[in-house]
Formats: C-alpha cells, structure tokens, sequence
C-alpha cells in the first residue's frame, strides 16, 4: 500500500492535522521536498566548528599513554620523569578515577585509565597534559610501565577454551561475556515437516566505522566549579552519566556537555569514552581547559565496530522455499570490553523473522571476551552478520529448490501488522515493492545466470538480497520510565521559531529533521527555524544518535510539541479573526482562514496574537515507544516502533583468473515509510551502499598474531586510513535508488528508519552475485579477491566450490548454553512469555 | 599519527648550494621535493632530520627537454600531474605517462616529484606504522632501534618493498638517470641507482641529487606497465610489472626486459620469462608461457597488502597482460 493520492484534497494543508502518517503528498509544503539542510551551507564551506577546531585559553593538551601488550597485570607505573619534564602541567593514572563505567548497567567493566590490567593493545593507562601535544608525547615515552603478561586471548574458540586466566571476573563464566538461548515454537516439529533442510558456517570479520572526525574533546572545569565538556559523541545524555558517575561527588547538574557535530559517527561515538572522562578529571586537576584530539591509530582503538561473528544456521524450508524452523548460532569476539555488547548478542538474533515469517526459532548466542580493541554497534548493529548469512543461505535454498530467489522472497513475505515468532510488532511492510523495483530496474528476470562477458574478459553476475532494521530501540540502555526524546518549543514576537533538542546531528540531518517537522506543522520556513541541539544544559533530554531512532523518536516529539504551539496560536488568532479555530490553516509562514484564504494574517501576527492573549509561548513535547507483546526475559532487544526494509540487486563482474571483481551498478530500493526529504533520504541510501560495498569488498579489523622473546605479540594489523582498505571513488558503483514510500503508523509522518537498513543487503548480494557470474560460493565476509580465487581453485581442483569457515563440529566452539529459555509462538497461542524457567548455567566464582 | 617534528628548513638557489648544505649537516640533513614520502615518514618518526632542504628553488630541474633523436631530460622536481599530460611522454612513452598516472592520487600527484617517486623508501606493512605501534611489537631493523626483521625473524636483512610506480618501467626501458654531487655530475642506467636490499636501497651517495631521468629515443622497442592493487587509486602497487620488448621487422624478440616491482626490495628481473620470449613472436602461447615463469622471482612477502600467496600465484597473468600489451 503506497501513499493513495486518489483521495487528496490539492492544494494547500487541510485544516485537519494534515501531519498524520496517511497525508496525501499533494497537502504537504515541506516534507518530501529536497529542501537543503539547515547547516549544508556552514558545512560545505568549512565554517561548522567540530570538536578539534574549539580553543580556550590557557588550554592544555593531552596524550595517553597507551598499553603495548595485549594482557598483562599493571606492576609499576612511573611517571615522575614524566612529570618533572619541561611543560608537563598534569599527569593522572588510573587510581585518580577508580570507578568503573560502561554504557550499559549490566558491564560497568571499563575505568578512564586502567587500574592495574590491561587487556589490549591501546588499552589507555596514564594522561599527561602539557602546553604542546608534542610535549606531552614526549613526556609519555619518559613513562615506565612494569607488566605481569598474561595469556593472550586471540579469539572466539581460544576463550572458549581458557577458563583462566579471564579478560574480566564477570559475565558468565571464564572468558565467556554473555550466553542467550531463546526458543520459540517446536523446533523439532519445525524440522518434521520441512521438505529441505540445510545447514551452513559463515563468518563475518569484524571492521571498524571509519569516521573522518577523529574523536576530540575539550574540557573545561570553570572557577565556580562547573563543568563542561565539548565532544564528538553521538549520545551526550550517556556520556553525561557516565561523567556524573566517575566524577562523584561532582553533582550531575554542575555536568554540561556539549555534543559537537560529528564528522561521522555510525556508532563508533556511541560510548562514554576514556579520553572524554580523563580530559574531564585532567581539566579538574590543573584547573585549566584540556583538549584531547585523537590520532588515527587512536580511533581504531576505540572501535566499537562490527563484531566478529561465526555463524550456524540450519533452516528448514517447505518446497516454496517457506521457513518452517530455524536454528540459528552466533559466536561474537567482543573483544576487550563489554560496551554494548550485551545488546549487540540479542541483535544478531532478533531480526531473522521479520522479512520472511520463521515458524519456529531457535537462537543460541554467545559473546566472549578477547583481548581486541572492543566491539560495539556499527551502522546495522549486530543484524548485520546474521543478516549475511540469512540471505546467502536462502539463496543457496533457492539454487536446490530450482527457485527463482526473488520469486523465493516475493511468495514468503512477512505480513504487515502481525506478531513474528519472537513477538516483533510489524506495521508497514514494503519488502514486496522494494523486490520489485530492483528486479525490475535490473533487469534480473533476463539477465541473472547469464553469465555475460565483458570486454576485458570478465563474468557478470546479479546478487539479490534484502533486509529490514528497526526505527529505534524500544528500550533504552538503562531502565527507566521515562520519554526517549524530548523538544522545546519557543515562540517569538519576531516570528522566530527555536527547537530546543537533546538529539547529535552526526551528519544524518537530525538538526534539519527537526526543522521540516515543525515547520511543516505550523506552516512556515524550514530554513527560517533555529535548532539548539545536544547540549544537556538547554536541552531536553534525547537518548542519542544511535539505533535509528532519532527521526521517528524526535520527530513524534518535535510533532507533539508544535501541535500544541499551532493550538496556542491557532486559538489566538481565531480570536482576533472571529473563524474557529478549526478552520485555520497555517501554511507560507501564514495563518488564514480556510474557507476564505484571503481573511489571515502572517504568521509572526499570528505569534503575536497569541502572545499577547496567553504570556510568552513555549511548548514541550516527548516521544515514548509503544509497549512491547515481547515479556520473555531478553524480549528486550529486537523491538521498535517499525521496521524498515530494504532490498537490492547487485551487478559484479569477476575476472576467472584473479578472483579480482569490481561491481559497476547496485540497484537499491528501501521502504523508508516516508522520505521526509527526498535527496536526504536518497543520500543515506548512497551511503548506505557505499559503507556496505567496502564491507563486502575489504574491510577488517585484522590482527597480527607473532610472538617474539618468548611471548605473543597480537596487535591491530593495519590502524591507518591508507593500509585499512575502505572504497575509493573509483570502487563506488552507479545506484539505481528506489524510496518506497509505506507510511507506518507510529512515524511522524509516517516516516521510519533509513540511516543503516540499506547497508545490509550489500554483503550478501555480492556474495550471491560472485556465485552468480563463477559459480562458487564464499561464505564469509570481506568477500575479498583472494577468498574468490581460493574458491575458484578449489572448484577447478574438483573439490567444494566454496570458500569459507569449516562445516564440522570443530566450525564452532563448543559452548554449553544451558536450557533454552522457551517460548510459544502467537500461533501457538503464546503470550510473549516463556512456559519454563530454565535451570541457569551457575556462575564462575570470582 | 602524529605532528611533524620541529626542524628548520632551508631553500637553496643551485644545486651546487644544497649539496653543501646537506654535506653540512650530514646524517641530521635530508632532502626534500614534494614531501609526499618524507613528511609522512616524519610524522611516524621514521626519519627525523633537524634540517630538510627543499630542491624547490633549484633551477632547471622543472622541464621536460625532448631532443631531436626524441629521447627526453625530465627534470627531477616535474610534478608527477604535470607528466601524466605531456604530449610527448603520451605519444612516445606511454607506458612511462601510465606509471606515472597510476601513482596514488591526483592530490597526491599534484605534489609528488619524478625524483622522489624514483627515490621513494620501501615499504613494509611492520615498518609503516605509528611509534607506538612499533613500539609495541618492538622496533624491526629498518628502524634505528630495532634488530628484528618480523617479515623474515631469521633474517640478517630487511624485505621492505620497493614500491614505486615508475621504477620497474623506467629501468625496463632501460633509462639513465643524472646525479650531482661534491665531485660533478654522472650519468647511469635507472636500474644500476638501485640495491637489493630493503634499508639500503640505493647505491647513490647520500648527498647526491638526482637531477634528471633520461629516457632513451623510440625506437623498435614497446614498452608497458601493469599495476596490481587493491582499490584503483590511492594504494601502492602489491606488484607492478614494466615491460619493455625489442622487436625485428618480422615481429620477433630480439631483446625483452620484465621488472617486478612490489614484489621485492628492488625491481626484480624476470629473467626466465624474458628468455622465453626471445627468438620468438609475442604470440598468446609465448606470452602465456613467459607469465607462468614469473611466478617464481616473484618474492612477494607478508609485509604488504592483499595475500602473500595469492600475489604470488597472479603474477603470471599480470606479466601476461604486461607483454600482451607490448604487442
Ligand atoms: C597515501 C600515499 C599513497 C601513495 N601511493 C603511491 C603509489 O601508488 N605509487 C607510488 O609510486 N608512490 C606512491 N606514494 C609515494 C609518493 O607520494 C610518490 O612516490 C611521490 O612521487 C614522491 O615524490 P615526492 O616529491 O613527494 O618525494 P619526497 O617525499 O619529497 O622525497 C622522497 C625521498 O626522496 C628524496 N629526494 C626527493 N627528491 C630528491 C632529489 N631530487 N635528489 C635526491 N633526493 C631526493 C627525499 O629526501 C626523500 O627521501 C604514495 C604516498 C602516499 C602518502
Ligand atoms: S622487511 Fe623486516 S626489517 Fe624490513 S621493514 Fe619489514 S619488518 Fe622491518
């Protein structure tokens, strides 16, 4: 169901809160028009201030010193030549700030300056500040650290097989972080009645978000004892806590952060950072402004990015390729710390049933600690990877059922508004017309399986898959009953508009959002609107810039909150014009009479009016998500407002000899619910394909593994931005992009998520696309050259045609997740909640 | 990676003059074109000399001279942009102009001299990080503080990786390049600047400039180069194959010249294949068989990017390409 203009009255808004989610095109001045962003011009002429370009007076720099091994226990640290150095005004170890934090309430696992272990390399463990950066580099190499080396925990089937020692004396047992088995339905009758089952190992290598911004933070611990920190981060309400927590006793309200714009997040400023809360402290303890501007090996220390995932899934189809049960397993490398890891568990299998209905389920996941720089979210947080493997598996179902895997899809889609097995609440649903616009675009039905060659001697072929991905969390990180997004309104005798939001423009146009919704509502320029965003001292509180959350949370709440202006207004204006109140319209920065247009007045009269009938004007407005059916314990992660799909057919072309592929033309469509502009929209599908191609192609977080004087060193292979391999502009293919439009209920306008559903359909459409033009398979990701030509070897020399993580027992570790926690389905008349308590593993002493 | 190191810069007038000024100050003093390879190197601390000296200001180092035969001077501080254009180097030296414009960036080449691509450091993916980073695994020995080499732990010498583009095209074509130093000026084949070694890489004396790359005069000789990286700018080449093949009139080889560059710590001869081609015309089958003999001088190592192994295994079908497109 796409937007029925049949129905539109033409022309101007109707009276009616014309900003409902089924509102014609036809009736809307702002939104769905490519209007520019409200900061492109500050932007694109180098005049936005980013976290580094902020200076103070008397501001110091600072460095941390970084750990040089990958675990070991902190003996000694001695820094008094450090601190007896020329231009050294502070130093700070990990005793100065003892209290641990972490962005969630169940791993508060990280300290700003390791107490007395490290567990990667670039563990931070002293700050110094100096007058120069150079000063303080200097003064770090005059450090002493003394270590105890400790076992080195490289990977996911090492910490399953070392109880001891462990990275951390918490989570479930030894090395292991997290374990989840959920079960919905009867698996095993699931299987029973499928007419193919098949069973496969992929793996996904973890990559990082690659921002251009480098994090950097300035903090500033004022003569009358308050606080502020200017910082790119993505959520500033959590790194608000978080300081307030370690700084104790300094009293949250003395706390002012200040989100910076971020020059590029996807994620990876999502944490309450180590360098944020040591500036803080360093600026409290020399009593002078401190700035911290990362390096780029920095960066790639803090991560947070894309898990490393080992995947088995076991799916049973019906001949129409219908999933009758699946069994899903997911091993992740955490890495060194906890941070959202615990969400990013669930999230590898929460969103398996909502593109094609699963009739059972059964998830297993396990998260283990490793002694890597730690993971986090990126962009498709944690769905990613299984998503990899979903859609490379159903295409290899396809290929054994003799199935078009379009056609596949198409006759398998999940129903809108409907409960999936694990309780997820679809609404709008427009996987379908995503399929269809990308077949069709491509040409697929003639061209895929083709194998046309090109000039050069290449192989093409097309890759289908698809995706979907939730439009916020329905939980916040830390339990509470509160909203998840709050906007101010001001209104002003001159006609000004200001919203007030705690939302972080990471570059997405959360700041522009804000303005196309409120101006919508009350009728006049967007461009004219004034946004104060992401600064906990102005602003109401929004949870952050993570989770596709923000257009749908803020919005409804930038919606709330100028509804209840327009009433104000629109009260006292009927009263000055003598027409109720529901016959105005406010359009064209005008208020007037729908039923005689001419009879109005602007809309700064309008403010005035109503100001001088009801004092100064200021609104509030706030955004909560709707309760989820979801009661099972870990029922938590997985629901959203709405969901977004997204599906895409991928061209390559694969030279026969080298395994080298280039992919000239992606075909993209996505269901965003609304485009609330048109280009912005249009432009986080670009990036989307761009971020999911470098993915595909070459992007990781690889590690080196050597030992040397008798221990092992293991260390990020390549933290720069020219050895880690992202796509250039010459990789970039052509995008064919489709914005399908099915309003949902619960989004401002109907709007819901397009920032990271569109990434996700790029990895596996390049693998089945490289099986389309070769004929092998590689079933892990990067689907790097090598990887194809290893495969292409192998299918010459007779042997599987694949290339990819073992298929045997040995594939996975081996991990006892205790009994399933088990739960009915809706079919099965299930409530959401689970029928048994199932006996937990004990857990490890300390 | 971190802010350069304070150092004082000086510009000379002649090249007389920085001679002098770099024999001055010995091993504190380095010379500088574009910077594109120094300064990055600077800000890891791989080199951190107290005086740079900037050719900028040396006169006569920024042409292109073609003489009558049609064989070229290039001045040493040509803008690697400025040669990729010039319609001489297109129409006779192609697969010179070609090297040239597979050279990282156009913001790169904009910057980046002929002369400091021909003197570009070897690479290696242990050497080419940050202090701390080498720090951590400990320092190998092309840095000053190391002993180790972690490409080779056995080895007494580095592998780093000769990495420029134009090199193995320019000593396939059998080019001379000019040095001035205390003593005059001298003129030697390209492929005799270079050693097989990955700290010492040059056989030129330190002080020595490099003035002008001399290509010789078309003639019965095609040459080409073929390039092997992973994204189509920006990254070194993993290997880089120059060619050049010396025909009769009935179309059969009498002399070939194939360099491996990326491949090893100088651009390596191919010795075998060039003697398949010889007496022979550059016929699929010949081309075919003279690639597969390029598997093994290939030495390619874990010290670059993309598989050791799989680098290896190409490389016959880039030395192929190589020759097929000196038909
Ligand atoms: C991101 C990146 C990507 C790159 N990609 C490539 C690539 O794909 N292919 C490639 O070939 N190169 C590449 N380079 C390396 C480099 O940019 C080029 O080789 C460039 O041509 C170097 O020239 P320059 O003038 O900038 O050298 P400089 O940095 O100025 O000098 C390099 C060295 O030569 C010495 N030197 C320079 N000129 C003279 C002279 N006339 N006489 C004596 N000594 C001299 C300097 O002392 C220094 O040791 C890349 C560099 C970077 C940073
Ligand atoms: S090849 Fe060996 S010695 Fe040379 S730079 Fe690399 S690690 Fe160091």
């Amino acid at each position: 169901m796409g937007l029925d203009e049949s129905k539109s009255i033409p022309g101007v808004a109707r009276p009616d809160a014309p900003w409902r989610h089924d509102a014609k095109k036809s009736e809307l001045n702002v939104i769905g028009k490519a209007i520019r962003k409200i900061d492109a011009r500050s932007k694109v002429s180098g005049l936005t201030k980013f976290a580094d370009d902020l200076t103070l007076p008397r501001m110091l720099h600072m460095k941390l010193l970084r750990s040089t091994v990958a675990h070991a226990l902190i003996k000694s640290i001695d820094v008094h030549k450090a601190r007896a150095m020329s231009g050294v005004k502070g130093v700070l170890t990990g005793q100065d700030m003892p209290i641990p934090f972490g962005i969630l309430p169940v791993s508060q696992d990280e300290h700003a300056l390791c107490l007395d272990k490290v567990r990667f390399v670039g563990d931070p463990i002293v700050a110094v500040a100096a007058l120069t950066e150079e000063q303080a580099w200097d003064a770090c190499r005059l450090i002493e650290v003394e270590y105890e080396l400790l076992q080195t925990i490289g990977s996911v089937h090492e910490a399953a097989a070392t109880s001891d020692p462990r990275l951390h004396d918490y989570g479930v047992r030894g090395n292991i972080h997290r374990l989840e088995n959920l079960e919905f339905g009867d698996l095993q009758d699931g299987f029973a009645r499928a007419e193919h089952v098949r069973e496969d190992t992929f793996f996904f290598e973890g990559n990082t978000h690659l921002p251009m911004e480098q994090h950097a933070t300035l903090a500033h611990f004022d003569k009358d004892g308050k606080l502020t920190i200017w910082s790119s981060t993505q959520t500033p309400h959590y790194l608000h806590r978080a300081l307030a927590r370690v700084l104790h006793p300094l009293p949250a309200h003395h706390i002012r952060v200040i989100a910076c714009p971020n020059g590029g997040g996807f994620g990876g400023k999502s944490d309450p950072f180590n360098h944020e809360i040591a500036a803080a402290k360093m600026s409290m303890l020399t009593g002078r402004p401190i700035k911290i501007a990362l390096t780029r090996e920095e960066v790639f220390f803090c991560h947070r990015g894309r898990h490393p995932v080992l995947m088995r899934s076991k799916m049973g189809v019906t001949k129409t390729g219908r999933i009758t049960a699946l069994d899903f397993q997911a091993y992740l490398d955490g890495g060194a710390y906890g941070s959202y890891g615990t969400a990013s568990t669930f999230y590898t299998g929460a969103l398996q049933t909502v593109t094609y209905p699963v009739e059972n389920y059964h998830f297993r996941g396990a998260r283990f600690f490793t002694c890597k720089a730690p993971c986090g979210p990126k962009r498709g947080h944690g769905t990613v990877q299984p998503r990899f493997a979903i859609e490379v598996q159903l295409d290899k179902i396809a290929c054994d059922l003799g199935l078009d895997p379009a056609e596949l899809r198409l006759q398998n889609l999940a129903p809108r508004d409907s409960l999936t097995a694990n309780f997820l609440k679809i609404g709008s649903m427009g996987l379908g017309e995503c399929i269809q616009k990308v077949i069709d675009g491509s040409g697929w039905k003639q061209r895929r399986g083709q194998r046309e060659i090109t000039a050069d001697g290449r192989i093409r072929g097309l890759g289908l898959a698809c995706s979907s991905y939730l439009s916020g969390a329905g939980l916040p990180i830390y339990w509470n009953g509160l909203p998840h997004s709050g906007v101010q309104l001001k209104l002003d005798r001159s006609g000004l508009v200001t919203v007030f939001c705690g939302s972080t423009d990471i570059g997405q146009g959360s700041d522009s959002v804000l303005t196309w919704i409120v101006g919508e509502v009350l009728g006049v320029d967007p461009l004219g609107i004034r946004v104060v965003t992401s600064d906990t001292d102005l602003t109401p509180v929004d949870l952050g810039s993570y989770s596709s959350r923000v257009t749908v949370m803020t919005g409804n709440a930038a919606m709330q909150a100028a509804e209840r202006a327009r009433e104000i207004i629109a009260r006292g204006v009927a009263e000055h014009l003598l027409v109720p109140s529901s016959r105005l319209v406010f359009a064209d920065a005008r208020v007037f009479d729908s039923e005689d247009p001419q009879k109005g007045m602007s809309f700064m009269d309008a403010v005035i009016a109503a100001e001088a009938r009801f004092g100064t004007i200021g609104t509030v407005g706030s955004y909560t998500p709707p309760k989820s059916p979801a009661k099972f314990r870990g029922g938590g992660v997985g629901p959203s407002p709405s969901y977004s799909y997204s599906a895409a057919v991928v061209e390559v072309e694969v030279d026969p000899l080298t395994g080298i592929y280039r992919v000239p033309k992606v075909w993209m469509a996505h269901d965003i619910g609304r485009a609330l502009n048109a280009a912005v929209a249009m432009g986080q599908i670009e990036g989307s394909v761009y971020m999911g191609l470098g993915e595909a192609m070459m992007e990781e977080m690889a590690y080196r593994d050597r030992s040397h004087k008798g221990h092992r060193v293991f260390v990020h292979k390549i933290p720069s931005l020219l050895e880690y391999k992202s796509p250039s502009t010459m990789e970039m293919p052509d995008v064919v992009t489709y914005v399908v439009e099915d309003p949902d209920k619960n989004g401002p306008f109907g709007a819901k998520e397009v920032g990271q559903g569109p990434l996700l359909p790029m990895m596996p459409a390049i693998a089945n696309a490289v099986f389309d033009a070769v004929g092998v398979r590689v079933d892990e990701n990067p689907i790097s050259f090598e990887k194809v030509f290893a495969a292409l070897q192998s299918k010459k020399e007779g042997k599987d045609a694949r290339f990819g993580p073992s298929a045997g027992a040995d594939g996975v570790p081996q991990v006892d997740f205790g009994d399933s926690l088990k739960i009915k389905t809706p079919w099965q008349g299930g409530d959401g909640t689970a029928w048994n308590e199932p006996k937990r593993e004990k857990k490890a002493a300390k | 990676m971190l802010r350069l190191p304070t150092f004082t810069y000086y510009r000379p007038k002649t090249a007389a003059e920085a001679v002098r000024q770099k024999l001055a100050h010995g091993k504190d003093a380095m010379y500088v074109a574009g910077g594109t390879d120094l300064y990055p190197n600077m800000k890891r601390r791989h080199q951190t000399p107290l005086h740079v000296i900037s050719l900028q200001d040396v006169p006569g180092l920024n042409t292109v001279e073609v003489q009558q035969d049609g064989s070229v001077a290039i001045g040493a501080m040509c803008r690697l942009s400025a040669l990729e254009v010039h319609p001489h180097l297109l129409l006779n030296f192609g697969a010179f102009a070609h090297a040239v414009k597979e050279i990282s960036t156009p913001l790169l080449r904009n910057m980046g001299t002929i002369g400091g691509n021909l003197l570009l450091d070897t690479r290696c993916t242990y050497y080419d990080q940050s202090h701390e980073w080498r720090e951590s695994i400990d320092f190998c020995m092309k840095s000053k503080a190391g002993s180790i080499c972690w490409v080779a732990p056995g080895s007494p010498r580095c592998w780093a990786v000769q990495s420029s583009d134009t090199v193995p095209v320019v000593c396939a074509m059998e080019a001379q390049v000019e040095l001035v130093g205390p003593d005059g000026t001298r003129r030697i084949p390209a492929s005799e600047l270079y050693r097989d070694d990955g700290i010492q890489y040059l056989t030129k004396r330190p002080e020595e400039l490099l003035t002008r790359l001399w290509l010789g005069a078309p003639s019965n000789w095609k040459a080409s180069y073929v390039k092997l990286r992973r994204r189509d700018t920006f990254d070194f080449p993993v290997l880089g194959v120059g060619a050049c093949v010396w025909t009769d009139s009935y179309g059969v080889v009498t002399k070939a010249n194939i360099r491996l560059g990326g491949a090893g710590s100088y651009a390596i001869p191919a010795t075998e294949s060039e003697k398949v081609l010889v007496g022979q015309q550059l016929t699929d089958a010949v081309i075919a068989a003279a690639g597969e003999k390029a598997m093994k001088p290939a030495r390619t190592m874990d010290n670059t990017d993309l598989d050791v192994y799989w680098r290896r295994k190409v490389a016959p079908v880039f030395v192929a390409r190589a020759l097929a497109a000196c038909k």
